[in-house]
């Protein structure tokens, strides 16, 4: 049976709450969860304040600020700070996104922060992507082909390359997958609605001739029809894609194998 | 303790190549259902109230006998895989497959009964 509660060790509790910055009048807080594999403790929800006066307008500035200037043990994920490489996904203010462009001005109130939900955490903010990552690598993310290499390049018309749009932008952030439902409870064998995206982007490309192939490999009760279209994929991803209509048009391209 | 690469977890055992089936049967039978049930509805509920005999005659007759029998194979069919892939999502193992034969067992008996019910009434 799923688990509809957290197990005890993984409880989160409230934690340090730190001071307020001196003399500042525009002052935000920040509630922000903690986990520390070597101390043995349960979570925590730190509390932090910030002078909204001297801090940029994306809440990765905000956790930037808090780990140079406040808590230096504060852990998490970045690398670009312009949504491209997808390193910062966390939940903020209750949706999977890059906090490297949420804006903190989105949100109202006080700005929780916590790691991608259902994800085993490696620390702080740091979620264990070990398992999506092979699942994107079981989908074969690249081009397979048979016939003999031409000598210059793969060709493509301008029209089919048009297909790939809102496929190709993925970054591989997890923010879908990690708020989809079915992969909560069946993540170990569903695939997700990231790695069915990318999976359906070398499907519907031109040049791949794995095409066969690779809807063989999706044609699975657990792996591709776990998907219920709850469309968590689509309201969340910080991209702007839509994975939920990835995964209904390679459900339409098996049922046209059949029918 | 099992020394499995990242890799060999994700593949798993393969896919199993089945689930289209089932899903096309959801569609199809989703879509008949949207039909057959408001009138099986409208029916029923015109006969709510009404004489004994009332009731066995309009049930005797064609349509009404053909379409209680639809809604009753079809509608429990489509009930039997809606079930079972709700089983899938929420349990595991022994207990999966525990209520996944519970349900087809009381899916197909329900049926067997109501179309039974429906000859007596019919025939």
């Amino acid at each position: 049976m799923v688990e509809f509660a957290l197990p005890k060790n993984s409880r989160i509790t409230t934690g340090k709450t730190w001071p307020k910055p001196a003399g500042a009048t525009n002052v935000r807080k920040f509630q922000i969860y903690r986990w520390n594999p070597d101390d043995g403790k349960n979570p925590s929800l730190d509390t932090y304040f910030l002078d909204m006066d001297k801090c940029g307008p994306m809440v990765l500035d905000a956790l930037i600020k808090i780990k140079n200037e406040i808590d230096p043990t504060l852990t998490f994920r970045r690398s670009c700070r312009e949504g491209i490489c997808g390193s910062c996904a966390m939940n903020v203010d209750g949706i999977n996104t890059l906090a490297c462009i949420y804006g903190l001005d989105e949100i109202k109130g006080d700005v929780k922060i916590y790691p991608l939900p259902h994800m085993s955490v490696v620390k702080d903010l740091i979620p264990d992507l070990t398992h999506f990552y092979a699942q994107h690598a079981s989908i074969m993310p690249w081009l397979e082909t048979k016939t003999n290499r031409p000598a210059k390049e793969w060709r493509q018309s301008i029209e089919d390359r048009k297909k790939l749009d809102g496929l190709y932008e993925c970054v591989m952030c997890a923010s879908c997958s990690t708020s989809c439902p079915s992969y909560w409870w069946n993540g170990d064998k569903y695939l997700g609605p990231a790695a069915l995206l990318h999976a359906y982007r070398w499907i519907i490309d031109s040049r791949d001739e794995a095409t066969g192939e690779r809807l063989d490999d999706l044609e699975d009760p657990f792996k591709l029809y776990r998907c219920h279209t709850i469309m968590n994929c689509a309201k969340t991803c910080p991209k702007g894609l839509n994975p939920a209509q990835a995964i209904a048009d390679i459900k339409k391209m098996l049922i046209e194998r059949h029918v | 303790m099992r020394f499995l690469t990242d890799r060999k977890r994700a593949e798993g055992r393969g896919a199993a190549h089945a689930g289209t089936e089932h899903h096309w049967y959801m569609q199809v039978s989703a879509v008949g259902l949207a039909f057959i049930v408001p009138a099986f509805i409208f029916l029923f509920g015109s006969l709510l109230g009404a004489p004994y005999e009332h009731v066995i005659a309009v049930l005797s007759r064609p349509f009404p006998a053909i379409l209680s029998g639809l809604v009753l194979v079809f509608g429990l069919a489509h009930f039997r895989k809606g079930a079972q892939m709700m089983i899938e999502d929420y349990t595991r193992k022994s207990t999966r497959k525990a209520l996944v034969m519970l349900v087809i067992i009381l899916t197909y008996g329900l049926t067997a009964a109501g179309l039974f019910a429906l000859a007596k009434i019919a025939l």
